[in-house]
């Protein structure tokens, strides 16, 4: 033994027990991710020979108004699947913070039920609700007499991106509330005793104890949330496939009808590895900005 | 950590990159034209039961109701009267089938049987490929040209390079017949209209009466297509339609007709006509207004003819639209199921075809009468019910006449949602009738402009 070998076993070895995750990792992440990436520099309906075209479907993409308006509409799902969960969530967790909830547990599971149902019961779901005939919030409108705000909810124009955005909120901020109060817990109690000590109020409480406690379950919710928004797909393919006009098609959806549908695998694919690039930016900057607060 | 060096994930990725297999896409199947060719010419009628034992395998989706009860039945028959051939049936769901029927038919083990759905996505993509094999040899040995009305049997023509839709070789045919028509309420609706105005003023008095006049969603898109037909019908000629879709040279949609059609729709829309909120009201839920008893009317394909049966009973009846005058020859959107095809690289296509013939026969047709479908052929059986009868002497009316236009969505790859959202912008007033017809002709040429 010389003095200069680490301990332990050599530390090559150490690429030795990665190998089997890394095999399946590689095979059913990295190599299909770089197949269709590969696939994206072509012209190809799936059949017959592709042709190369280099870079011209990731131009379509920026040239073609629609793919602009379903990138656009993504991030408006952001605010509706992330920001607003997490701001529902951080409420909740901050008013289970200062009150001992009887039953607490109970609540927590019910309030979480959404992100247990499968998303396309879900849609389904809503569809039923938004029914501007016979759906629930229409009737429940019309029965205590404000049946003047009863809405068109998934076939107007400017109405429907929001209405699907909120079924989103609805799935989402149970993840967020769960995170949080469990997040919550961890915070020292010290710390609200002397906040009160100084005299603080429930608001500054909340933004000088509870927020900066919860950073990192922020930064964990922000990242699944924003996930789900950019590749959302089952809650708009059931609800309104796209429509009313393509006032809620979203990436994803693109993908979909492009591959499956329209016969241009390599415009679809052109897509999907912008949602996946987009994806890991966002993702990215988030935990960057995250561990920058907490360094601070 | 440190000895770890910064290059691997990067050599890494260059091994998953290689793995991923960087050849051009589908690049192996660029001889396949030619194996059809050469399998066309050896197609000839044969005795199944001396083809000795064999397997065919199919893929289908006749997987709901009346459409799985008779295939069951037609498989049975077959093999009963033919024990030396096995059938192996894959059944997948509508969706399914498109999703993956492409991968599957140009792979090593393809199938010898499968439903290609009409139109660019499905069939002309694998007639591009080469990858289905012609059956005109086999529709002349079979007498399949008496069997179905020229329409539907273009509808499953494609030129042999796959890019001229409604013409050249056939590559399937199809067991059923649909209609988009008009189901109607006896209660409401004295007499069948027989001209466009007479149908015209009854849903005005239907609206005056405080009914929907029509029941109609369009939260699933697809519904527009139809009412916009059944109207468009009406105004322009059965053969521009067809040619459209056919994508003939100068077709074009922006025509005055199809200018008049789109002010008529949205005429009724904006008159109330339809069911209030259509665009956010689901296809099903609307119908099934209708055959609650509320209203008059409601367009819709013969696939709900036996709910509404079921429900509205001798109530229920089912016409064509009628024509601007009296009399005027029947023109209505209707076409066929998914037909049926053979692959080139099936190694007993011979036995395939004689199951096709077998499962598209007149004894094939009563056994669809009697699992409650519409047959695309002539059956020797009546339906029950009130209301099938009426569609099936409207398909006969139609067959008789040719009057079938295709549906629009079969235009390019693209044009179902192109063409549905279009619809829903019309009728929600979002846009002028003219510039929709100009913005369905962009979206038209933009395909055009690439074939």
């Amino acid at each position: 033994m010389t003095a200069l070998a680490p301990p332990g076993e050599p530390r090559r070895i150490a690429y030795l027990y990665l190998l089997p995750g890394l095999v399946i990792f590689g095979a059913f992440v990295l190599a299909p991710l770089a197949h269709s990436a590969w696939l994206s520099l072509f012209s190809w309906d799936g059949v017959t020979p592709g042709a190369w075209t280099g870079l011209d479907n990731y131009q379509a993409i920026v040239s073609d108004p629609r793919l602009r308006a379903a990138f656009l509409h993504a991030f408006v799902l952001v605010g509706f699947y992330a920001v607003l969960p997490i701001a529902i969530g951080l409420l909740l967790a901050a008013a289970m913070a200062r009150t001992r909830v009887r039953g607490l547990a109970l609540f927590r599971t019910v309030l979480f039920l959404p992100q247990v149902i499968a998303l396309v019961v879900v849609a389904v779901m809503w569809r039923m609700i938004y029914a501007p005939d016979g759906g629930l919030i229409n009737e429940g409108l019309r029965a205590i007499g404000l049946g003047g705000l009863a809405q068109n909810w998934l076939g107007s124009f400017s109405l429907a991106l929001p209405s699907v955005g909120l079924i989103g909120t609805w799935v989402m901020y149970g993840l967020a509330m769960v995170l949080f109060t469990a997040g919550v817990q961890k915070i020292s109690p010290s710390l609200y005793d002397a906040a009160r000590m100084d005299g603080a109020g429930p608001v500054r409480e909340f933004f000088a104890v509870t927020l900066p406690g919860l950073r990192n379950e922020i930064a964990v919710a922000l990242t699944l949330t924003t996930i789900q928004a950019l590749r959302s797909f089952d809650l708009v393919y059931i609800t309104t496939g796209g429509g009313p006009g393509d006032s809620t098609s979203v990436p994803a959806f693109e993908v979909y009808n492009r591959a499956f549908r329209g016969g241009d695998v390599g415009a679809a694919s052109a897509i999907g590895v912008c949602i996946a690039a987009l994806i890991f930016v966002l993702t990215l900057l988030i935990n960057r900005i995250a561990e920058r607060e907490a360094a601070r | 950590m440190r000895t770890i060096r910064r290059g691997a994930p990067a050599a890494f990725m260059a091994v998953a990159l290689l793995a991923a297999g960087c050849g051009t896409p589908g690049g192996e199947s660029s001889d396949n034209a030619k194996q059809a060719e050469e399998s066309k010419k050896n197609s000839a009628k044969v005795d199944v039961a001396k083809a000795g034992d064999l397997t065919l395998t199919i893929w289908d989706q006749e997987v709901r109701g009346g459409q799985a009860k008779q295939i069951k039945q037609l498989n049975q028959s077959f093999q009963s009267t033919y024990p030396n051939v096995k059938i192996k049936r894959v059944a997948k769901s509508f969706t399914d089938l498109n999703t993956t029927l492409k991968l599957a038919v140009s792979g090593p083990k393809a199938p010898d049987i499968v439903q290609a759905n009409q139109g660019r996505q499905v069939m002309g993509a694998l007639v591009k490929g080469g990858l289905l094999k012609p059956m005109d040899a086999y529709a002349d040995a079979y007498g399949w040209k008496d069997r179905w009305s020229k329409t539907l049997l273009d509808l499953n023509r494609f030129s042999s390079d796959g890019r001229q839709f409604g013409s050249g070789d056939l590559y399937g045919v199809s067991q059923m017949g649909e209609i988009v028509g008009v189901f109607y309420n006896k209660d409401k609706v004295g007499s069948v209209p027989k001209t466009f105005g007479e149908f015209e003023a009854m849903l005005a008095k239907a609206k005056r009466e405080g009914e929907v006049p029509i029941s109609f969603g369009n939260l699933d898109k697809f519904g527009g297509i139809h009412e916009f037909q059944t109207v468009q019908n009406q105004f322009a000629g059965k053969a521009s339609t067809t040619d459209f879709v056919f994508a003939k040279p100068d077709a074009s949609f922006d025509t005055a007709e199809n200018r008049e059609a789109a002010t008529k729709l949205q005429e009724w829309a904006e008159k109330g006509y339809f069911t209030p909120n259509f665009n956010g009201t689901g296809y099903d839920p609307a119908w099934q207004q209708f055959t609650k008893g509320k209203g008059p009317f409601t367009i819709a394909g013969t696939w709900i003819t036996s709910d509404v049966a079921s429900t509205l009973g001798d109530k229920a009846g089912f016409f064509l639209m009628p024509g601007q005058e009296s009399g005027a020859p029947p023109v209505s959107l209707g076409g066929e199921s998914l037909p049926w095809g053979i692959t080139a690289k099936s190694k007993h296509a011979d036995v395939a075809a004689a199951y096709i013939d077998w499962i598209t026969n007149a004894k094939a047709a009563d056994v669809l009468v009697q699992t409650d479908n519409l047959p695309a052929m002539a059956a020797g059986t009546q339906p029950a019910s009130a209301v099938s009868k009426d569609v099936f002497a409207a398909w006969k009316t139609l067959n008789d006449a040719d009057g079938f236009t295709p549906y629009m969505d079969y235009a390019t790859p693209t044009f179902y949602d192109d063409f549905s959202g279009a619809v829903q912008r019309l009728m929600a007033g979002k846009v002028k009738p003219d510039a929709f017809t100009q913005a369905v002709q962009e979206d038209y040429t933009k395909f055009a402009d690439k074939q």
